[in-house]
């Protein structure tokens, strides 16, 4: 069957692929692209764990299909530290062992990453709202919320270059 | 510097981070890989009459599809009873069975396959409730007992006496990786598989066996999993299975991975319990004897059941001294996928039973609960000895009550909750305090081992393997530390590696909270068989004999990555240097190192003995609201505290404690499976199965640890942590019922676990004294029409 060509922009990155019309955008970038961070927890939108952020916009992307992300941006994981440096939230995610299997992982530090974007000094309860939908069955959430809340406090004091404002 | 005791991250933590970290599926397709997946009954119950698997195999981009008799070995396999099949021969027992073993080029072909398979299946009258099971009188393995005392006596001579039953549901363990398996052809007829399993030697073995291979062709690696909970310590089987019969008949790669959905409605959970209870006990409310019948429901195979009650009967004590006890506990069979471990492993049913009678006690005698929990605990000396003959040893049962009671403020909240109560017409808050005591070691004795591999590289690098593997729970951190401090090296210069049959044979599970504790000490058994000869060589090469200074090995020592001799500490050598100066004298750097746990035996045909090597305690004060007009339940505060000897890794600690709590918190609240009649789970997927998410956790949190002097056994003197604060749950769950005991005062509420908003709902319309429909008459699952109706019928799924 015919398959599909698209272009998009991931991690900075000018990417292209060939998937089929009804492939999920996750399978896509799993399978077509070979970034495999985003993980396939429920396959129905509801744990989070495939969430990337398209076109600036938090996304599960087992809900999206893979031609979507034609002309489009994608931001997964795989591009959040620079070279060998962390992204403050993944150095947070470290220091305050918020995470034990690490499925869940990717999903959160997506989220968290677009809610600090939007909202660079959130409360504890804005951070909860933003997390609220990324399931963790290891560690009981209270550390990633510290996490969350340690690295926007970072971030304040020093911002990341290049960031958007 | 020791690395043991440090806050060190998670041994892949970058990779989690980073999302380098990789799972089975994530490993890169090899050429020729082909897709697999089951086709699975829909019938709970039925004989197996005819299909069109002839035609699916014609199906373009279908490469085979294989049936029981493609299967070269043999079909049975348990690792207690042999008694379930990997694919039926004429009977399929539950729906989700895989019937069939389908291949594919892609994932549309695979899909298609399962969509147009027809199957000809002909109902036999199933079986899905422990009642029914108990009418139908079917059982796996005996009645087991566990008595001390003389239960008939002490209930004849009661001042007070109380029966009833408890009911809890059971519980999907939802590994965010679901069961999934990687297969690839080796030379001459092996296969090597990776697994998300618990346990390597076991997929090791079924596979060889199902396939007719030695277990010696059969090699199963394990990187990591997404999770196990129990879920993958037996459950991953059938998966590897799928995967290596295909590349058995293709000689082509083979990857399974399930999806969330078929993974629910397929694999075995935690058991739900029925259990019939009477006590005796004294107007003080000290207990003076119990009688507990235990039924589990196991699903339609042994797999761990039997192992999953005696550890029930083991716990059905918690931490209250039982004179006269009697115990009896009974595994249903049933027409749903056979249950399995679930962190706790049969402690949280048998807990939340006792949890429950003492609530009710102290609801009988018009008291606070805690005042008869803390009556009843075990003591120091006195007052100590279990119902299986051990005694409780080194323990601070007694202190970590008391210090909570004061920590949380207890006594304060409780009035203030109890008035609060009284004048509320719109909430109801609870407050309770309960121990968890949980009993390190397999229970059954041959499992107490571990075997570890341990190699120097002449750099003075280290690369450690054992049969341990890592879900998340940290164990390879925690090896790390212990065999770096064992060496006094840096803990950048040990690696764990990949867990292999290759290099670890016939492991044990990493279960049982015992995953550190048994690897961890073979693997400081094998460093210290290297530094033993190491010293020796070192006491040769540091020696000044002129000087009075014969060489003497236990003078050496070991630390910040170099050697001395304590009489010259000043003539040290960097560890690297004697690794290299060793090798170059032809001697060995490597070491398989071994451990089995000391004393630990138990008798099952007596019930008594001394099954556990210590306990790992603590307790938890749970505070929770009640909306009196929806049931909706919300968890305000949890304080937990707990002796968890010295920790390894407190990081790591800290988050098995507050991720069990939370779990458990899970079980005891808003996890309910749900079936149909015909015996399908209805709640198969996160939008029906609700576990708890970031709103569930109590805005206020504290969670603290006591020093325990006694502890003076175990690797580096920590405690097993893995499953004891699951069961510190119970505090939520004897909250809700301490709420539900203040609407009218002495009437027990008959609350079932979990503690739905439903179910909270349709307990306080009883205790309001509406006549709303109770439990009994709304099972959980509605009797299938086919028990009252024997004469079988036929359908075409």
């Amino acid at each position: 069957m015919n398959r599909t060509h698209v272009t998009c922009m991931i991690n900075d990155d000018e990417t292209e692929f060939l998937c089929d019309n009804d492939e999920s955008l996750l399978d896509a970038l799993r399978d077509e692209v070979g970034l495999t961070g985003a993980k396939e927890g429920c396959g129905t939108g509801d744990c989070g764990a495939c969430s990337i952020i398209l076109n600036g916009q938090l996304i599960c992307a087992c809900l999206a299909f893979a031609p979507e992300a034609n002309g489009g941006t994608i931001e997964t994981v795989e591009g959040m530290a620079d070279g060998d440096r962390l992204h403050p939230l993944q150095t947070s995610f470290l220091e305050e062992a918020s995470l034990q299997c690490g499925v869940c992982t990717p999903g959160f530090l997506m989220a968290a990453k677009a809610l600090l974007e939007n909202n660079p000094d959130p409360t504890e309860t804005e951070v909860r709202y933003a997390i609220a939908g990324n399931l963790c069955r290891c560690t009981g959430y209270d550390k990633i919320v510290r996490a969350v809340l340690g690295a926007a406090a970072q971030m304040r004091k020093n911002p990341i270059e290049g960031a958007r404002p | 510097m020791k690395a043991v005791g440090q806050n060190i991250p998670h041994d892949s933590a970058v990779g989690h981070v980073t999302g380098e970290a990789l799972y089975v599926d994530d490993l890169p397709p090899t050429q020729g890989e082909v897709l697999v997946d089951a086709i699975a009954s829909p019938i709970a119950h039925g004989k197996l009459l005819g299909n069109n698997f002839d035609e699916l195999r014609e199906l373009p981009g279908i490469v085979g599809l294989y049936t029981v008799s493609d299967l070269p070995g043999h079909n049975r396999f348990g690792v207690i009873i042999p008694d379930e099949c990997f694919l039926p021969e004429d009977v399929v027992e539950y729906v989700g069975q895989p019937i069939a073993v389908v291949a594919a080029e892609n994932r549309r072909a695979l899909r298609k396959a399962k969509q147009l398979a027809k199957l000809e299946i002909e109902e036999l009258p199933p079986v899905f409730t422990i009642e029914e099971a108990i009418a139908a009188r079917q059982f796996i393995g005996p009645t087991r007992t566990i008595q001390c005392g003389d239960f008939e006596a002490a209930w004849n001579e009661a001042e007070h006496r109380l029966e009833g039953v408890f009911h809890c549901n059971g519980q999907e363990q939802f590994y965010l990786e679901s069961q999934a398996a990687l297969v690839w052809p080796n030379e001459e007829g092996q296969i090597l598989i990776h697994s998300s399993t618990q346990n390597p030697t076991e997929i090791q073995q079924v596979v060889a066996e199902a396939l007719g291979l030695n277990f010696h062709d059969v090699i199963s690696v394990c990187k990591r999993m997404g999770g196990g909970f129990g879920g993958k310590e037996t459950q991953a089987a059938i998966p590897a299975v799928m995967a290596a019969l295909v590349v058995r008949h293709t000689g082509r790669s083979a990857r399974v991975a399930y999806t969330k959905d078929d993974d629910m409605r397929s694999t075995g959970k935690r058991h739900p319990f029925k259990i019939f209870y009477k006590a005796a006990f004294t107007a003080e409310g000290r207990i003076t004897g119990v009688e507990f019948d235990l039924y589990s429901n196991g699903g339609a195979a042994a797999d761990l059941s039997t192992s999953i009650m005696e550890r029930a009967l083991l716990h059905s004590d918690n931490a209250y001294h039982l004179p006269n006890a009697c115990f009896r506990g009974t595994v249903c069979k049933t027409n749903l996928p056979p249950n399995t471990a679930f962190r706790g492993f049969g402690g949280p049913q048998g807990m939340a039973n006792i949890e429950n009678v003492v609530q009710e006690i102290a609801i009988t005698l018009g008291r606070d609960a805690y005042e008869i929990r803390r009556l009843n605990c075990y003591d120091h000396g006195l007052r100590n000895t279990t119902p299986y003959g051990q005694v409780v040893q080194h323990h601070i049962l007694p202190e970590i009550l008391d210090r909570l009671e004061e920590t949380s403020n207890y006594q304060e909240r409780l009035q203030e909750i109890e008035t609060f109560n009284r004048t509320s017409a719109t909430e109801l808050r609870g407050l309770a305090l309960t121990p968890v005591k949980f009993g390190i070691s397999f229970t059954t004795r041959f499992l107490n081992q571990g075997n570890a591999l341990v190699n120097l590289y002449k750099d003075g690098t280290v690369q450690v393997s054992t049969g341990g593997t890592e879900m998340g729970q940290g164990l390879n951190t925690k090896i790390r530390q212990v065999v770096a401090d064992e060496l006094g090296i840096g803990y950048e210069q040990v690696r764990v590696m990949i867990t292999s049959t290759e290099k670890n044979n016939n492991a044990s599970p990493t279960a049982a909270s015992a995953g550190t504790d048994l690897n961890g000490m073979a693997a400081a058994n094998a460093c210290r068989a290297i530094r033993e000869r190491l010293a020796e060589f070192a006491a040769q090469h540091l020696s000044d004999a002129e000087n009075g200074c014969a060489a003497e090995s236990s003078c050496i020592h070991f630390g910040d990555g170099r050697v001395w001799d304590e009489r010259r500490p000043n003539a040290s050598i960097a560890f690297a240097e004697l690794v290299k100066l060793a090798y170059l004298e032809r001697i060995s750097l490597g070491e398989r190192g071994f451990y089995r746990t000391p004393g630990v035996d138990f008798n099952r045909d007596t019930g008594q003995g001394h099954p556990f090597f210590y306990y790992t305690t603590g307790a938890a004060v749970s505070e929770v609201r009640l909306d009196r007009f929806t049931g909706h339940l919300t968890l305000e505060r949890a304080d937990l505290l707990m002796d968890i000897g010295e920790s390894i890794n407190p990081g790591i600690d800290l988050g098995q404690t507050i991720g069990g709590f939370i779990q458990g918190v899970g079980w005891v609240t808003n996890e309910e499976l749900r079936y149909s009649n015909k015996g399908d789970l209805l709640s198969y997927s996160p939008t029906t199965y609700k576990i708890p998410n970031i709103q569930d956790i109590p805005d206020t949190f504290r969670v603290d640890y006591l020093q325990n002097p006694n502890h003076q056994v175990n690797v580096r003197r920590s405690k097993a942590i893995g499953e004891p604060p699951l069961m510190l749950c119970l505090s939520v769950w004897m909250a809700v019922k301490h709420a539900l005991s203040c609407v009218k005062p002495g009437a027990i509420p008959k609350l079932r676990l979990p503690a739905t908003g439903e179910k909270i709902l349709r307990c306080l319309t009883e205790l309001d004294g509406s006549t709303s429909r109770t439990e009994e008459e709304i099972p959980l699952i509605a009797p299938s029409p086919l028990t009252t109706e024997p004469e079988p019928k036929r359908a075409a799924a």
